[in-house]
């Protein structure tokens, strides 16, 4: 299947497991959005060679993705297409910086392979959080708390535009494409035939965006974008939020891990 | 080039989402101002060609690969600027959010890179002025190649400083930027051409699309070469840079037996060197050796300190910026109905 | 009751390279009737359309709607006067879920956010298409996609109805279904077509364009058949009247 194609597979996707009813998507919107910020920013903020303490992280977005019933299986396959090239810079860690620093057993751990654990670490955790979260409250309700926290309405109307018509065009990309190779285009196409390809392909969407415009006008539009949806803030969305806060407030400045592991081993 | 969570502190990251964020309610005012409520649903669709056309690679001659478009320079070439950046930004959002093509922390700093660069820099700076009004064919594709190689080399540069500035990477900045500013070289003749082609295609076919006036951003060439001549000195040049105490100190040195001359105790120096101190982000010029063991005593020539390339190209970029700045402040007109 | 008054009085549009696309329609409508507005492609059909709903300005010559002629002054009594439900409608549906694309003329009419919504849910449910609801536009086949935009254009109360080759595309079910609804309507409705045999279902009087011009004018029966006068504007008669 083409990039295109499975870039829109990927679009309808998200657009169908955000529209369940979850307890993910029942949360207000911008409440997910305060506490996936606040977890990106405690992830973030640890020192390169943090590695245990980073794995109480890890509930959120597991948490997200099970109670948000994402399949496991398409969020692994995004991780592993989006952690190469992460890990292609993470891996001058090793071989820059070899100041040793674990012992374990008899093996010598040098600060580099730490740092580069701790790396795909992140990886993994930030992702997995923000495809979690964007999968349980979809495009529409994002672009909806968005706009109630104070983003111009101009960006979270396009947001909501570019989702709209991105199955279109892409439908008709699509099209295109599969008219090229039946033609007995093979691979890519050369220059010459990408301009007329895509060229058409703007024009098309220059004129769909001036029909667009004219249906518009034609029901009202004066320029302002107003929208039905009202976002109404529970007592669960406060929880929700201050819940999380606190827990990683707590597992950013006390290694868990740690002491956890002490308490097992009895180690000082 | 799109960055992941994981190389990026929240200094670094916060810092560039506060300035793209700001930038956006800018580019969200003066879009509204212009008054012309076309803009919306044709940002709309041409949100979702760049999108679209991102997926679709074509081969590039002699290397047996493909690319395929960026979109930043072609969006502000039909656009403007200003609802070019909204439009990038959006189509990043969805590629953050659904595609995990560049963190959440990251995406200011990504849209500063892809966005930044290509709408308020390469555009203005480079295609306007190269172009001129009604440009021949040959002249926009040269245009439009030489503005985006710019605009790449700028964001490739960018993502380099945020990394290294981030302090995950064992990189050093000269093994970094030696890496990603060849590598995004090619990308920029590409993105070029396929943004040339794209262009030429349209306006013949609607010309009407293409040639609309624009309020031209930068009065006098000479302020814009200027710019990008300082950006390249502090980046590129610095490189070079001895090893060796800088020229005064140097003479300073030789003259009185000391590296620097120390100056009297207590009174203005003192105090102003004291504010020095905590001003700069950068004393001496070297970044702070943070938890990287590094190996004593080599000083290798071209000088290896990341800190000063650092200090440099912060100084260049920010010169830019302030001088991009100043001129589109300068030539800029009120908005065309 | 003058507000379902239509009239083009001597319209002409030239495109912006020269090409002329009107050149002088004329006819008088009001009183519910409805009307089909037949011709080839390239008659000026849409064209005459838009000018009628004040999307695009003739280069001569008067459209008028209700008690009042099409201006840029009288564009907001226009804008509430009459409904347009275009060709394609994938362009007339924008918003991301059909209640919220239904509630997107009411809520530009200024009705506040509640209001708007009963609206949209009224009139979604006089086309049928209530479970249509919180679908997004780009999952709904196109009878589906037809059923909403109509609804959007209902929900702003119009008493004239613009229809641009509104059974283009439809499954023999969706047209109809799209046929009956014609038919319940009150509003004086203007439709551009193609399909000749929803002409005799739905329209009591048919306008034959050629050339910008409309050439004939009359009951459907009587004009179709007129064998010279179809074949000089390029059609051919109603696939029932092979039968």
């Amino acid at each position: 299947m083409g990039r295109l194609e499975a870039a829109l597979r990927d679009l309808r996707l998200a657009d169908t497991l955000a529209a369940r009813d979850t307890p993910v998507s029942r949360l207000d919107p911008r409440a997910k959005v305060l506490v996936t910020a606040a977890f990106l920013v405690a992830v973030a903020s640890f020192n390169r060679y943090a590695l245990s303490a980073l794995a109480p992280f890890a509930l959120y977005p597991l948490w997200l993705a099970v109670a948000g019933r994402v399949p496991a299986g398409w969020l692994a396959r995004k991780l592993a297409i989006a952690a190469p090239f992460a890990a292609m810079v993470a891996i001058a860690n090793p071989i820059l910086d070899t100041a040793p620093m674990l012992r374990l057993a008899d093996v010598t751990v040098s600060a580099g392979w730490v740092s580069f654990a701790s790396i795909l670490a992140r990886v993994g955790l930030t992702i997995a959080a923000a495809l979690a979260v964007a999968a349980g409250t979809g495009m529409h309700a994002l672009a909806a708390a968005l706009a109630a926290l104070g983003v111009p309405r101009i960006f979270t109307g396009q947001l909501l535009f570019l989702w709209r018509y991105a199955f279109v065009l892409g439908g008709e990309a699509s099209r295109m494409q599969a008219a090229r190779t039946l033609r007995g285009g093979r691979g890519s196409p050369a220059l010459a035939v990408y301009g007329p390809l895509a060229g058409h392909l703007l024009l098309r969407a220059f004129e769909r965006g001036e029909r667009i415009h004219r249906a518009m006008r034609a029901r009202g539009y004066d320029g302002e974008i107003r929208t039905l949806r009202e976002l109404r803030w529970q007592v669960r969305d406060t929880v929700f939020v201050l819940g999380w806060c606190a827990y990683f407030a707590l597992a950013r400045f006390v290694d868990l891990p740690l002491a956890l592991g002490r308490a097992i081993t009895g180690a000082p | 080039m799109h960055m992941a969570d994981a190389l990026l502190s929240p200094a670094v990251g916060g810092t560039l989402w506060v300035a793209t964020g700001a930038t956006l309610a800018w580019c969200a005012r003066r879009v509204k101002a212009r008054a012309d409520d076309r803009i919306v649903p044709l940002m709309g669709v041409l949100g979702a060609f760049v999108f679209a056309a991102q997926m679709i690679n074509f081969a590039i001659p002699g290397t047996g690969s493909s690319g395929h478009l960026g979109g930043g320079l072609l969006l502000a070439i039909l656009l403007g600027p200003h609802a070019a950046f909204l439009v990038l930004a959006s189509v990043l959002t969805v590629q953050a959010l659904f595609f995990a093509d560049g963190g959440l922390l990251a995406l200011g700093a990504n849209l500063f890179n892809l966005g930044v660069f290509p709408c308020f820099v390469a555009y203005p700076l480079v295609y306007r002025l190269v172009a001129g009004d009604k440009p021949s064919d040959g002249r926009l594709a040269f245009a439009a190649v030489l503005a985006a190689v710019l605009g790449l080399q700028m964001g490739a540069l960018g993502v380099v400083v945020e990394t290294v500035g981030s302090g995950l990477t064992s990189l050093a900045f000269a093994t970094f930027a030696a890496l990603m500013l060849p590598i995004h070289l090619g990308i920029g003749l590409v993105e070029g051409a396929a943004t040339a082609a794209l262009v030429i295609f349209l306006r013949r076919a609607r010309p009407d699309l293409v040639d609309r006036s624009l309020p031209a951003p930068v009065k006098s060439r000479a302020v814009a070469g200027l710019a990008i001549a300082a950006a390249l000195v502090a980046g590129v040049l610095s490189w070079f840079a001895s090893p060796h105490p800088d020229g005064l100190e140097w003479s300073i040195a030789r003259a009185t037996g000391t590296e620097e001359i120390k100056p009297p105790e207590g009174g203005l120096h003192a105090r102003l060197a004291a504010i020095q101190e905590k001003l700069s982000v950068l004393p001496d010029y070297d970044l702070p050796a943070e938890g990287t063991a590094k190996k004593e005593g080599e000083t290798a020539w071209p000088e290896v300190s990341g800190g000063r390339r650092f200090a440099g190209l912060v100084g260049g970029l920010v010169t830019l910026l302030v001088v991009a700045a100043a001129g589109w402040l300068l030539g800029r007109r009120r908005p065309v109905a | 009751m003058s507000h379902h008054r239509l009239e083009a009085d001597g319209i002409r549009y030239d495109y912006p390279d020269g090409t002329p696309a009107l050149r002088g329609a004329t006819f008088r409508a009001g009183h519910g009737e409805s009307l089909a507005l037949v011709g080839a492609n390239g008659a000026g059909k849409s064209t005459l359309l838009l000018v009628l709903a004040g999307l695009v300005a003739p280069s001569a010559g008067v459209a008028t709607v209700g008690d009042l002629p099409v201006t840029p002054a009288t564009m907001e009594h226009v804008r509430r006067t009459v409904g347009f439900v275009f060709q394609d409608a994938d362009d007339q549906l924008f918003m991301p879920t059909v209640l919220e694309d239904v509630a997107f003329g009411p809520l530009n009419l200024g009705l506040a956010p509640e209001e708007a919504k009963s609206r949209a849910l009224q009139a979604l449910q006089s086309v049928g298409a209530e479970p249509l609801a919180s679908r997004a536009p780009y999952r709904l086949s196109g009878g589906e996609k037809r059923l909403a935009a109509i609804a959007g254009v209902l929900a702003m109360g119009p008493d004239i109805l613009l229809l641009d080759e509104p059974s283009a595309g439809l499954d023999p079910r969706a047209r109809r279904r799209l046929i009956e609804l014609l038919r319940a309507f009150d509003h004086t409705r203007l439709i551009a077509t193609h399909d000749l045999d929803l002409v005799l279902d739905c329209c009591a009087r048919v306008l034959v364009m050629h050339e910008g011009t409309i050439v004939a004018d009359g009951e459907p029966r009587a004009i179709f058949a007129d064998a010279a006068l179809l074949d000089r504007c390029h059609l051919e008669p109603p696939l029932s009247f092979s039968a």
